[in-house]
This record gives C-alpha cells, sequence and structure tokens, in this order.
C-alpha cells in the first residue's frame, strides 16, 4: 500500500507526519520512506539513514551532428519547448528548457540529432535502522522536478508499506508524486492560510481519484474554519497534534516527533489503522 | 524601480507573513503574489477584483478512438508514460506532440489548455498581481513569468519604487521563475535543521542567478544556537542578516483576523519587522541592482 503525505501549502508538518509514521510502522513490518520533496528534501535530516547506493538522474537532450544536419528547422519546428532553434546554418539546442520528449531526434529527416544524458539530480537509497528509505535531489538551479521524482518512486518496494513525502503545492510535481497512491494524507494547519490550499489539495487528490483523509497539525491558536471544512466536505480528520513548544523545538533539532516523544507512537499506529479500513472498504465496494 | 522577492526553500517559514508586513510598511509599490500554487497573501490584503485574466498554456494530446487503429507507436514513444490502452492520461502528457506527430491515422491531435488565472486587484496598500495555476497543471513557471511582467507594467505605468513578491516555496522552476532578474531576494528562514538545510539550496539557487541575497530569521528563539549557526554561516558567505523575529501567537491571530501582523499588534514581531524593512530600504537604495 502507498500513502502519500501532501499539504498544498508549505511548512504544516508533512515531514513529521511521513517520518514518524514510517519509524512507527518499521518496528514490525515491511516499509520504505520516500522522500518526493526533491526540491528541498528534509527526511533524512530526522532519520539520519546509512546511504548504501546512488544513482545520477539525467534526461535525454539533443547532440546535433552537423555534418549531416541539413538545417531543414523540423526539430525547431517539433519542439514544443522552444528548446531548439535553427538559426541560418546554426542549430541552437538549449538544454535547459529540454523536456527530453525525444521528438526531435526521432523526427529529424537526415538522423542528425542523437541524445546524450544531462543530469539534473540524484537519487540515494539507504535505510535507517529496519526502515527503508530512498530520496532524490534535485540539482540547484535546475528547474524540472518531476523527472527526479519518477526515478525515486521507481524505487518503490510495493510488497511492503511506501509512504511518501510529497512535495507543497498543486502543480506537476505535487501530481508526480501523489498519483498511483493508494490513499494521501493531508496536513493543514487551523488558519486561513491553511484551510486555502487545503481546499486546493483536496481539488488535487479528487481529480487524482485518490482518497485522502487530514491531519490537523498545531492545534491551539487559529480559528475552526478547517474543522468547519472538514464536517461539511465529509473529509475525516484521522489525527490532530497540538501546538507543543517541546515538539517544535524536537523538530528544529532535527528529531522525529515518534523518537522525542515515544508515546506518540500508538497515535501513528492508529492512523494507519484508519487509513488501511478505508483503503479495504474501498476496494471492497469498487468490487461489488 | 527594485524588485524584492521573498523565498525560503522551506515552506512556512513566514514569507506571506513578512510580504503582508512589507505591503504595509513600503510606500509606492506594487505586490505580486508568485506562490501560483497555493496564493495565499490575498487573504491579508483583502483585495477588490479588478480585472481577471486567462492563462493559456501548454496542450495536451487527445486520442479520436474512431481513427485510432491500435498500433502502438504513441505508447511505445511516449516517454512521459502518459498514454495506456490508446488513452491520454491527462496529468502526465507534458504536451510534448511526438504522438501527434508519429501517428500513422492522424487519430491525435493537440488541444491548447486553459492552465489557470491570473488577477489585478486593488488593495488599500496598492495594486497586487495574483493568479491561480488550474489544479494539477504544469507551466507554473510561466505563469509566474505572466504575474512579474504585469508587476512591471503596473510599477512603471504608475512611476512606483518597489516591486515586493512573495514567492512559491522550493528551489525548481516557479522559483527559478520568481527569482531572475529580481534586484533583491529576502530569504525567509527558521532555525531548524530542516530551515537551514533549505536556506543553503536556495542561496545556491540566489547564487547561480546572480541575485544578491539577504536573509531573514523567523521565530529565532525557537532554537538560538541554531539562530547563532544561521548567523555565522551568513556571515562566512558575505550574507547580511536583515532581521531576526521573535516566535508570537500574534502572527497566526493576525492571519486569522486577516490583516498584516505589523498593523494588528505593536509587540516585538512588528517592531522587528518594521526595522527590517528599514535595513531592506538602505540596501535597496544603496543599489544592490
Amino acid at each position: 500500500m502507498i500513502v502519500s503525505v501532501a499539504s498544498g501549502k508549505g511548512g504544516t508538518g508533512k515531514t513529521l507526519v511521513a517520518t514518524s509514521l514510517a519509524l512507527s510502522l518499521s518496528d514490525d513490518r515491511e516499509v520504505q520512506l520516500l522522500d518526493c520533496d526533491v526540491e528541498e528534501p528534509n527526511d533524512h535530516v530526522f532519520l539520519q539513514p546509512e546511504i548504501t547506493g546512488s544513482k545520477a538522474v539525467s534526461i535525454p537532450v539533443p547532440r546535433v551532428d552537423e555534418a549531416r544536419c541539413t538545417y531543414c528547422g523540423k526539430c525547431a519546428q517539433v519542439c514544443a519547448y522552444h528548446a531548439i532553434a535553427v538559426l541560418g546554418n546554426h542549430v541552437l539546442p538549449f538544454p535547459q528548457l529540454c523536456h527530453g520528449c525525444g521528438a526531435c531526434s526521432y523526427l529529424c529527416p537526415e538522423k542528425a540529432i542523437t541524445e546524450e544524458h544531462r543530469q539534473v539530480g540524484v537519487v540515494e537509497w539507504g535505510h535507517s535502522g529496519a526502515l527503508g528509505f530512498v530520496q532524490g535531489k534535485l540539482a540547484v538551479g535546475e528547474a524540472m522536478a518531476p523527472p527526479v521524482i519518477r526515478e525515486v518512486k521507481r524505487c518503490a518496494n510495493r510488497d511492503g508499506a511506501v509512504i511518501i513525502d510529497v512535495p507543497p503545492g498543486t502543480s506537476c510535481p505535487v501530481v508526480e508524486a501523489i498519483k498511483d497512491s493508494d490513499f494521501c494524507l493531508l496536513v493543514t494547519e487551523p488558519t486561513p492560510f491553511g484551510l486555502n490550499d487545503l481546499v486546493l489539495a483536496v481539488e488535487t487528490v479528487t481529480k487524482l481519484g485518490i482518497p485522502c483523509a487530514v491531519v490537523l497539525n498545531r492545534v491551539g491558536v487559529g480559528d475552526l474554519g478547517v474543522e468547519e471544512y472538514c464536517r461539511q466536505e465529509r473529509i475525516p480528520v484521522l489525527l490532530t497534534i497540538p501546538l507543543d513548544m517541546e515538539i517544535a523545538r524536537l523538530y528544529s533539532r532535527g528529531i522525529a516527533l515518534v523518537a522525542g516523544m515515544p508515546q506518540w507512537k500508538s497515535s501513528f499506529l492508529e492512523l494507519f489503522g484508519r487509513i488501511t479500513e478505508i483503503v479495504d472498504e474501498r476496494s471492497r465496494s469498487s468490487k461489488r | 524601480m527594485k524588485e524584492v522577492v521573498v523565498l525560503s526553500g522551506k515552506g512556512g517559514t513566514g514569507k506571506t507573513t513578512i510580504v503582508g508586513s512589507l505591503a504595509a510598511l513600503a510606500e509606492r509599490k506594487v505586490l505580486a503574489d508568485c506562490d501560483v500554487d497555493a496564493a495565499d497573501l490575498y487573504l491579508l490584503l483583502g483585495p477588490a477584483h479588478k480585472q481577471t485574466n486567462e492563462f493559456w498554456s501548454g496542450q495536451v494530446a487527445h486520442v479520436d478512438a474512431d481513427k485510432c487503429n491500435q498500433c502502438g507507436l504513441c505508447q511505445d514513444l511516449c516517454r512521459f508514460d502518459a498514454i495506456h490502452e490508446f488513452r491520454v492520461e491527462e496529468v502526465s502528457c507534458e504536451g510534448c506532440g511526438l504522438c501527434s506527430q508519429v501517428c500513422p491515422t492522424e487519430a491525435i491531435s493537440m488541444k491548447e489548455t486553459m492552465a489557470g488565472h491570473w488577477y489585478v486587484s486593488d488593495t488599500r496598500y496598492g495594486p497586487l498581481v495574483h493568479a491561480r495555476l488550474g489544479i494539477a497543471q504544469e507551466n507554473s513557471g510561466k505563469l509566474v513569468a505572466v504575474v512579474r511582467q504585469e508587476a512591471k507594467r503596473l510599477a512603471r505605468e504608475q512611476a512606483l519604487d518597489y516591486i515586493i513578491s512573495d514567492g512559491p516555496p522550493g528551489i525548481g522552476c516557479p522559483v527559478i521563475s520568481s527569482l531572475s532578474g529580481a534586484g533583491l531576494a529576502l530569504l525567509v528562514t527558521e532555525p531548524s535543521l530542516s530551515g537551514m538545510h533549505d536556506l543553503d539550496r536556495v542561496l545556491g539557487v540566489c547564487r547561480h542567478f546572480g541575485v544578491p541575497a539577504a536573509v531573514c530569521i523567523n521565530k529565532y528563539d525557537l532554537n538560538e544556537e541554531n539562530t547563532a549557526r544561521i548567523e555565522r554561516q551568513c556571515l562566512s558567505q558575505g550574507v547580511q542578516i536583515v532581521g531576526r523575529v521573535p516566535f508570537d501567537n500574534v502572527v497566526t491571530e493576525s492571519i486569522v483576523q486577516g490583516v498584516p501582523v505589523v498593523e494588528y499588534s505593536d509587540d516585538d514581531v512588528a517592531r522587528e519587522i518594521k526595522q527590517m524593512w528599514r535595513r531592506l530600504a538602505v540596501m535597496l537604495a544603496n543599489g544592490t541592482n
């Protein structure tokens, strides 16, 4: 089963929930944590994993053999990203804009375009105790996170439980990280910002047809907007975490909640139990 | 005209809180919300919508089942794994168009997508340009570019002194689009190991694109040891710390009330942010540009 942990708004506690959920489960079952927030991966801060392997992530970009090129301009015409231009007797590829779709090389009538690899990031794997761990890192200055996220997800071991830490937002990196999940936990906080971004996150998972529930973090100050919204939309709130300076300090020191306050472990196991029930119920009703 | 973009790497460190306050403090400015995925700035500024524009960008492939002979070539060639059972999964399609070029029965067409909206609004602090990317859409970087372009146009037209933009979290496409060519990046961080790790990466992006950076440590008293480490690291890299804002529930209360915190309270948080703006104004006047 794949459970992704997402939020819309950044800094609501995705990493806290993902690491504590994965660590709690790893006591007695096979579980893997995939950090798909490849722009700013932070799970490693809390897990201090032993990294046992890594792999470069690259995208194929065009290389033009000028000896064969007739400057016909077909490549520039078919490129949807304006990543290759033909000016007189010059072909200019712009690798930073290239999505690696392969259209130019496939469609070149002279077969003058081959592909070379351009590295955009790295995937690393290892473990923290019994917990399997994979993370992606987008190289600084690179724009496109989805190819790195795709590579992280290729390392998923679907035999056990897989927890995915998703980047914030609602656009393509989020979709890449969430899709194919069996369930999505949306972590938010009880403020107008938290509510605004939760509504967007719910629209995103709904569009992908993935069932979701809410974890409400930093409960104490704030307002009741999120709870009212969840009631109206019948979205279960499966866990609430209070605004607590002790929790904030543990987080600031890079200590996972269940490592610093083990009494929270039962709450995370219960959370996973509820998720399993919802997913099972859904698969039963879809078979009916 | 000077453009300040507020970034953080890590989400939730207080970018929008700071931008909302700068909106109240700076004179003669246009505001831009470049977090087009999850735009929250408008919640603090109480805007009256003046103008709504559609954002058309990118394409998705569409298979005409009547013309399709199920040869499977499109599926074999698609690098984005977006075609299954001779149907296009729209959220995976990156709009490259290779499938439509190669289809032997011309069954695949490319359709323009309406990828979101952008708005120009009036607020009591000046004009605000903001946007909303359609759910699960691509091209957030292009929409950010549209927001910045419009903000620049307004600033020029009204001869305003500043563009203040609220940036997205992360270091990828929309961040690069918010940052490139800006006069100054204000990086809002917090003294957590995650915040520090993310600050380091976003500082790297600023260097990569040659944009000068200044740092604000928010909730600095949450972990003063880490705050001291951030200060040392910034010092060694020649990056100025322009603000140290304490943790206070008054910030959350001001968000609930929907007003910038400098207008909601006059305690330490507000005092620090006001002082920070004075320092930033000096930096901008001295031409970090």
